[in-house]
């Protein structure tokens, strides 16, 4: 079951999010080509065009709002398989965990039903999930999907951060980030105690996850029926 | 003469050079005009002309004050854990060891990470300030007690994830400063989950979020880190419309201006 759940860059990938590394990074890579001025002065430009989703996917938007949907995004997934992991709770749960998954739970829905209604008619549509690489009855493998929905949460709240224009956005994210990192760690530490920040998440600046949304939903894609589109929203 | 050698060769020196410039896509639109306008001879000036615009205006002195204000909570962190582990307050022999070890060594990362992000936008770092983690006795057997050690962490945890939360918004500007200080945030969140069922092996009744404004039974002493947490309203939503007042509370984390960082932090330092 272990490599059905959605993987995560390997550590070493988001050193180059960092500061120094980053910028030439995203240098060599805003083209995918940068040997040389031709092909830099070639590059697309406009990252804000109103790009055509393919037929029959729900296309995220742009701008901030394009954001907050994915986001939105991200806490339906969350919320629908907490909702599975409560409503048949895995062989052999304590009533402690039982407690806590709850909890997440909880705050996942919490979470999916702020995105909608501060969205409103800006809104996508509701998601349909797929599970089926789950087997809820075993605490390894929901406890294992847990563990890469919560690191892949708090990494697509990190990298996203910074294609937020409005304050206020920005402020709303880091309130939920925090609480995702706290599910991350709680989930995490339920697996094997003391791996709640351990290498594979953080780095040796003591820095966490940070991914853009192309790589995030590609690792969310196989928990997904609906088909979304990323193509207008903001990139770096 | 080649403009990725250069940027190259200027971002050994500065790794910044990028978020120095007015931004990124706009640096590129700029060369991207200049390789076809410009002899390759002409290049240096033009490039200088561009960094000398860049360079000429600070970094931000509102990046540079979130960037030593989250230095000093960093400070205070990483000689808790340092001291704390070298006390041995820390029941030897159990896993209790690592977990702080670990966290001790993520707080240090963090001080020299923001230190050398300081030096590289141009901007003096702060120096340690002196601290007394009794708090002026408030915690008197901090490094001796592990109960009290444990509380002293958990409200250190929780307040710097508040105090990071709080400032985020004025790194808006600053995409690789913003994305380092949003990792950072979410590092002290996990250790703050983890610490806090530390907290509940020892027999304390909290979970790994945080309830209301509850201090988890610390008590008075560490009120002010709680209090906000128990806002229900976001954006004008009342999420107690989806789900439980509790669960509406700790689904999400509240912020902390500075002044009230500085005043929950102003009884440890000397």
């Amino acid at each position: 079951m272990e490599k059905l759940h959605p993987e995560l860059p390997p550590a070493g990938n988001h050193e180059d999010l960092l500061p120094g590394k980053f910028g030439r990074r995203k240098f060599l890579s805003y083209c995918g080509l940068a040997a040389s001025v031709a092909t830099i002065s070639a590059c697309k430009k406009d990252n804000d065009n109103n790009n055509m989703p393919p037929a029959g996917s729900i296309d995220l938007g742009s701008g901030d709002i394009g954001i907050l949907n994915y986001a939105y995004a991200l806490e339906q997934l969350e919320a629908a398989f907490y909702t599975q992991v409560v409503a048949s709770p895995y062989s052999g749960i304590t009533a402690g965990e039982l407690a806590l998954l709850t909890d997440i739970r909880d705050h996942e829905v919490a979470h999916r039903e702020f995105f909608k209604a501060a969205l409103g008619t800006k809104a996508i549509v509701s998601l349909e999930v797929n599970f089926s690489a789950v087997n809820f009855g075993s605490r390894d493998s929901v406890l294992g999907t847990a563990k890469a929905f919560e690191d892949l949460g708090v990494s697509a709240y990190n990298g996203a951060g910074q294609l937020i224009t409005d304050p206020a956005y920005l402020l709303l994210a880091g309130k939920i980030v925090s609480v995702e990192a706290r599910h991350a760690a709680y989930i995490r530490d339920l697996i094997s105690n003391g791996s709640f920040a351990d290498s594979t998440v953080i780095n040796a600046n003591g820095l966490d996850l940070a991914n853009k949304p192309a790589d995030v939903l590609m690792a969310a894609k196989p928990f997904l029926k609906s088909v979304l589109y990323a193509g207008n929203l903001p990139m770096v | 003469m080649n403009i990725q050698n250069i940027i190259t060769e200027i971002e050994k020196i500065d790794p910044e050079v990028y978020d120095r410039l007015d931004s990124r896509r706009g640096t590129m639109q700029h060369l991207a005009r200049w390789g076809g306008r410009i002899a390759l001879t002409a290049l240096p000036f033009a490039l200088g002309g561009l960094f000398k615009k860049a360079y000429g205006q600070s970094a931000g002195s509102g990046v540079a004050a979130v960037l030593n204000y989250a230095l000093t909570l960093e400070y205070l962190e990483a000689e808790f854990y340092t001291k704390g582990a070298a006390s041995g307050v820390v029941p030897a022999g159990t896993p209790a060891v690592g977990a702080i070890n670990t966290i001790r060594d993520h707080e240090n990362a963090h001080v020299a990470f923001l230190k050398s992000t300081l030096s590289a936008i141009g901007t003096t770092p702060v120096s340690k300030p002196t601290f007394d983690f009794t708090a002026g006795g408030a915690f008197a057997d901090v490094f001796t007690n592990y109960d009290t050690f444990l509380a002293v962490a958990q409200t250190f945890e929780d307040t710097g994830v508040r105090a990071y939360k709080g400032r985020a918004a004025e790194l808006i500007s600053n995409h690789a400063v913003l994305t380092a200080a949003l990792q950072i945030h979410t590092v002290e969140a996990r250790h703050a989950s983890h610490i806090r069922q530390m907290r509940k092996a020892r027999g304390a009744n909290l979970k790994p979020w945080i309830t209301g404004k509850d201090t988890g039974g610390i008590g008075a002493a560490v009120q002010a880190s709680y209090n906000g947490e128990e806002l229900t309203t976001q954006a004008g939503v009342d999420i107690t419309k989806f789900a439980s007042i509790n669960a509406a509370s700790e689904s999400f984390d509240e912020p902390l201006t500075a002044d009230q960082v500085l005043a929950i932090v102003k009884p440890f330092i000397v």
